[in-house]
């Protein structure tokens, strides 16, 4: 758990260094969101019917220009080298740094929805479902991410190839957080998507650290 | 604490980059307190054996026996694996939190390299050869028996290089053993020190 730790530490601290590599990320989500409101009429009772698209794929592309850089800073100064080597499983060193950058980029995420909602004039009844499905979910798009991230690190160019790889597998996520909310704001109940959600991530808690050390190994091959 | 004794046995390996085979039927052996100068024309494959012993590399063929086992080896690649936004000391501590070392231990290897004065810094202030001795305090911070060093020579200047043979001269005769590639000998002073050239 030390190891986790230093991982956790490391990219906490890099991240209090350079701010702008996640705030960035957070103000495209906020303009991507409100842009969308501006661009309707005002008070349109539409907008409230795609709230929940609207900032389920607004986090999903805000996360998306992240991802490039998770695992390529540290394989081009040669730190994923000695990860692979170091004593620490790189499974749990790689889940660490999703962890981390769910904190870093998810999470806000998270505490952003609810008021941008309100923004988009989602009714009250809708943001549980939406808070609760976001919450479930960018880990999802962390860790998923991450794999596809780890898979094309070695890869020029791999920026263009990210979204390609990322966005079919992570469709189901989208289409359930989505559905959530509308399941909420129509009375019915959202547990049924939620819990779907919720397997997916210990999925990906479960098998994608591994499958991502194979990947980042591979890189070296 | 006494290093871990071993008896690295290499037989008969290829190893393979892309479609190209960089070398074939490879027989070599090193114990402790032995060091392996290995050279040879750029793309003769020193970097690829060096990463196939490390393991981040799979042979093509053949066998690598006799590798010291738990916390058995240092790797010193091409690049320095530091992080240009955190300090140098940040940057050490980090290691050896990840490998389960003490912390105490980095002041010592950093005086040793002649650097401790900098740890606060960052290390996209430092120098090339200020980077390379940071990099080098990391095998200090925590012995182990067999350093893989990738031209470590890069960017040290006279003193660097002198510093350099001192910390592999004292890690062999503490009975740990070392393969080094390198296009420039080895500095002067060094004794029991073994040459092999890779050919294509």
């Amino acid at each position: 758990m030390n190891a986790a730790l230093a991982i956790l530490t490391r990219e906490l601290r890099l991240a209090l260094r350079s701010r702008m590599d996640w705030l960035l990320p957070l103000l495209f989500f906020v303009m991507v969101v409100l842009l969308f409101g501006l661009g309707a009429r005002p008070n349109d009772p539409v907008l409230a019917g795609f709230a929940p698209s609207i900032l389920w794929v607004g986090a999903l592309l805000s996360m998306l220009l992240t991802l490039d850089r998770l695992f390529r800073a540290d394989y081009e100064d040669g730190t994923l080298e000695q990860l692979c080597l170091a004593e620490a499983p790189l499974a749990l060193t790689v889940g660490a740094k999703l962890t981390a950058h769910w904190l870093l980029t998810g999470l806000p995420l998270v505490l952003l929805a609810a008021p941008l909602a309100v923004a988009l004039q989602l009714p009250v009844a809708g943001l549980p479902a939406l808070v609760w499905g976001l919450a479930l979910g960018t880990p999802v798009l962390s860790f998923v991410g991450g794999f596809a991230a780890a898979l094309t690190v070695a890869l020029p160019r791999a920026g263009l190839l990210l979204p390609l790889l990322v966005l079919p597998l992570l469709a189901p996520v989208l289409i359930f957080g989505a559905g959530a909310v509308r399941a909420a704001l129509g009375g019915l109940d959202a547990a049924a998507p939620l819990y779907f959600l919720a397997a997916v991530l210990v999925l990906c808690l479960t098998l994608v650290p591994w499958a991502a050390a194979a990947a980042l190994r591979n890189a070296f091959e | 604490m006494s290093l871990q004794p071993f008896q690295l046995e290499i037989r008969d390996l290829a190893v393979r980059r892309g479609p190209r085979m960089l070398f074939e039927r490879l027989d070599l052996s090193l114990s402790d307190g032995e060091i392996l100068h290995l050279q040879g024309a750029n793309g003769a494959g020193k970097t690829s054996l060096l990463e196939t012993l490390a393991g981040l590399r799979r042979p093509a063929s053949g066998q690598v026996l006799g590798l010291p086992e738990e916390r058995g080896l240092h790797w010193l690649g091409h690049r320095n694996a530091l992080n240009l936004s955190l300090s140098v000391l940040e940057n050490l501590e980090f290691w050896c939190g990840l490998n389960g070392a003490s912390t105490s231990a980095c002041q010592p290897a950093l005086e040793r390299v002649g650097i401790w004065k900098l740890r606060h810094r960052l290390v996209r202030t430092l120098s090339a050869g200020q980077k390379r001795r940071a990099a080098l305090a990391r095998l200090l911070a925590q012995r182990r028996p067999l350093w893989l060093l990738d031209e470590p020579l890069d960017g040290l200047d006279r003193q660097g290089l002198e510093l350099f043979a001192q910390l592999l001269g004292e890690h062999a005769a503490g009975g740990g053993g070392a393969i080094v590639t390198s296009h420039q000998p080895l500095p002067a002073g060094l004794s029991g020190v073994r040459n092999l050239v890779l050919s294509r």
